[in-house]
C-alpha cells in the first residue's frame, strides 16, 4: 500500500540532487541546508527524534547566517520568448496538468485495488496524488520541451534558490504549534481573554467569540488550532448555552472569522510568507499588507452576519 | 502564563525582522523549556513534531515541472495572451482570477490554483501585463502588483472552500461539535458558509477596482 513514505523519499532525494548541484557549485552553506533538510525528508522515520531536533535546529542557525547560494544561471530572455512563440499555450499544459491529474488522482485513486488490497493509503489519497500530478507535469514539461531530467532539476534549483528558508518555514510553523499544544499555550490564552471581558451582552459575546477567533488565529497562524478553544471556551458555554444561539451558524461563521485573521498573520507562513519568496517581493510582509484590509473588513461583515441570525432559529 | 513566552518570542522576534525560521526554532525551544521540559526532551519534541509534519513539504514536488515551463516561456505567454486582450487591467484581471478560484474551491477544486503553479507562472505575468501595457512600472508598483496577486488566491480559496461540504474545515467542526454532543449536518454549515463567500468577493473585487484606479492615475501623472 503506497502512503506518506515512498513519497517522502522522493522529496527528500529532490532536495538532495539540490544539495548536490549546491555543493557542486561551492556554496555549502545551501548544500548543507538543503542536504539537512533532504535527510529529515527521507529519514526522519527511522532517525531518533532527538536527532531530527538537532538537524531542525541546524536548519534555524543556518537560515540565520544566510543560505548563500550561487547563482543558477537563467535562461536568456530571448530565447525564452522564442520558445514561448514556437510552443505557444501548450506551455500551460503541464501546469494544468498537475492539478487535473491530483483531483482525478483523488477520485480514482481509493478505488485502485492491488491483489485485492487497496493500491493507496486511502487517507492519504490527496497526497499521493498530489506528487502524481508534479510527476505527469514534470514529464509532460520535459516532452514540450525535449529537456533531460537534469534540466528540470536545474530549473526546480533555481526556484527553491529564490525560495530559500521560506520553503522550511510552514513546516517549522506547524511543529511550533504542536509544541504549543503539548504546553497547554492555548488554554492560557483562551482564560485571558474570557477572563478580562464581561460576557453579559449576547453581542459583547458573539464579537468576543469572531474577533478571538481572528486574533488567536494571528497568534497561531491557523484557525483549526483557534477554533476548538475559543468555540469550548466562549462559543458553546455562551453563544449557545446561556443566549440559545444556532451552533451551526456560530461555528460556520466562527471558523470564517478565524480564515480573517489567517489573511493578516505571518505565522500562516504558507499563504502569506512563502508567496512573498516566491514572487521575489522585497518585503516579506508585502501579502499580508495588501490582505489586512480585506481580512478587517470581512471580520466585521462576519461580526455583524453572526449577530444578526445566530439567535433566530 | 510563562508558557506565553514563546509567544513573546514570536511577536518579538517577527516585529524585530530577525530570521524567521531561527525565530521559530528559538520560540519553539522556549515554549518546551517554560512549560517544564527538559532541554534534550524539546529538542525531541520539536524533531518530532516538524517530522509529523513532513507531509506539508510535498506540495515541493512541483518545483521542477514549473522551473521547466518557465524556461520554455510561459510567463512570457501570459503576458502576451493580456496584451492582445483589450480592456485588460489588473484589477479586472485579478478579479476574474478571484472568482474561478473562488468558484473551483467551493466545488471542491482547491488544487486548481496555488503561488507555485499558478500565480508565479501564470497571474502575476498577466497581471503586470495589464499595468505595464500603459506605463513602465517601477520596483515598488510592481511587487504591489504581485502581492495582490498572492492575495487574491488565497482569499479565493479561504472564502470558498467552506461552502463545500467535504473540506478539512467542514469536517473539523462536525466532529468538534459531535465530541460535544451537537449533531449537524455538513450541508447546514456549508449554506452558512456562503454569506461571507459573497462578502469576501464584493470587498476583495471593489478593493481591486480601486488598486485599478490608483494604477490609472500613476499612468497619467
Amino acid at each position: 500500500m503506497i502512503g506518506l513514505e515512498p513519497l517522502y523519499v522522493l522529496v527528500g532525494a529532490m532536495f538532495a540532487a539540490f544539495a548536490l548541484a549546491q555543493a557542486l557549485d561551492g556554496s555549502w552553506r545551501s548544500a548543507v541546508f538543503w542536504g539537512d533538510f533532504a535527510l529529515i525528508m527521507a529519514g526522519a522515520s527511522w532517525l531518533p527524534d532527538l536527532a531530527t531536533g538537532a538537524l531542525v535546529i541546524l536548519l534555524g542557525a543556518l537560515a540565520l547566517f544566510g543560505l548563500k547560494p550561487s547563482p543558477a544561471p537563467a535562461p536568456d530572455a530571448s530565447a525564452r520568448t522564442a520558445s514561448a512563440e514556437r510552443l505557444r499555450d501548450w506551455l500551460f499544459a503541464p501546469a494544468l496538468a498537475i492539478p487535473a491529474v491530483t483531483l482525478a488522482g483523488t477520485f480514482l485513486l481509493p478505488l485502485a485495488r492491488l491483489n485485492g488490497a487497496p493500491l493507496v493509503d486511502p487517507k492519504q489519497a490527496t497526497l499521493v496524488s498530489l506528487a502524481l500530478g508534479a510527476i505527469v507535469g514534470l514529464a509532460f514539461a520535459m516532452g514540450l520541451l525535449r529537456a533531460p531530467v537534469s534540466t528540470a532539476m536545474k530549473e526546480g534549483r533555481r526556484l527553491v534558490d529564490s525560495i530559500g528558508w521560506a520553503a522550511v518555514l510552514p513546516q517549522a510553523l506547524a511543529a511550533l504549534g504542536g509544541i504549543f499544544a503539548a504546553a497547554g499555550v492555548g488554554k492560557v490564552v483562551a482564560a485571558l481573554a474570557t477572563q478580562y471581558i464581561p460576557m453579559t451582552e449576547p453581542l459583547v459575546v458573539v464579537s468576543v467569540y469572531t474577533c478571538g477567533m481572528a486574533l488567536f488565529t494571528i497568534v497561531m497562524g491557523n484557525a483549526f488550532a483557534a477554533f476548538p478553544v475559543m468555540t469550548a471556551g466562549v462559543g458553546l458555554p455562551l453563544i449557545v448555552g446561556k443566549f440559545g444561539g444556532d451552533p451551526v451558524i456560530m461555528s460556520a461563521v466562527g471558523m470564517l472569522s478565524g480564515f480573517c485573521g489567517t489573511l493578516m498573520t505571518p505565522m500562516a507562513a504558507n499563504f502569506n510568507i512563502v508567496p512573498a519568496a516566491i514572487l521575489e517581493l522585497s518585503d516579506r510582509n508585502a501579502v499580508i499588507k495588501v490582505q489586512a484590509p480585506t481580512g478587517g473588513l470581512l471580520l466585521i461583515a462576519n461580526t455583524a452576519l453572526m449577530a444578526l441570525f445566530v439567535f433566530h432559529r | 502564563m510563562l508558557v506565553l513566552s514563546g509567544v513573546a518570542v514570536v511577536v518579538a522576534g517577527f516585529a524585530l525582522r530577525f530570521n524567521p525560521l531561527a525565530v521559530v526554532v528559538v520560540a519553539a525551544m522556549v515554549t518546551g523549556l517554560s512549560a517544564g521540559f527538559d532541554p534534550l526532551a524539546v529538542v525531541g519534541m520539536l524533531g518530532h513534531a516538524f517530522a509529523e509534519n513532513r507531509f506539508i513539504a510535498v506540495a515541493w514536488l512541483v518545483l521542477p515541472a514549473i522551473g521547466l515551463v518557465e524556461r520554455g516561456g510561459v510567463r512570457e505567454r501570459a503576458r502576451a495572451l493580456i496584451l492582445r486582450l483589450r480592456g485588460a487591467t489588473t484589477g479586472r484581471v485579478l478579479i476574474a482570477y478571484l472568482l474561478i478560484r473562488q468558484i473551483a474551491a467551493t466545488l471542491g477544486l482547491t488544487a486548481l490554483g496555488g503561488h507555485v503553479q499558478m500565480v508565479r507562472p501564470v497571474i502575476a505575468p498577466m497581471a503586470e501585463a495589464a499595468a505595464d501595457g500603459v506605463a513602465p512600472l517601477d520596483r515598488q508598483t510592481r511587487e504591489l502588483i504581485r502581492a495582490n496577486a498572492a492575495a487574491v488566491d488565497n482569499i479565493g480559496v479561504f472564502f470558498g472552500e467552506d461552502v463545500f461540504v467535504a473540506i478539512g474545515s467542514i469536517l473539523l467542526i462536525k466532529g468538534f461539535l459531535e465530541q460535544n454532543g451537537i449533531s449537524v449536518a455538513p450541508t447546514q454549515l456549508a449554506v452558512w458558509a456562503a454569506p461571507t463567500a459573497v462578502f469576501a468577493f464584493v470587498i476583495h473585487a471593489a478593493r481591486l477596482l480601486l488598486l485599478d484606479r490608483r494604477l490609472a492615475r500613476r499612468g497619467r501623472a
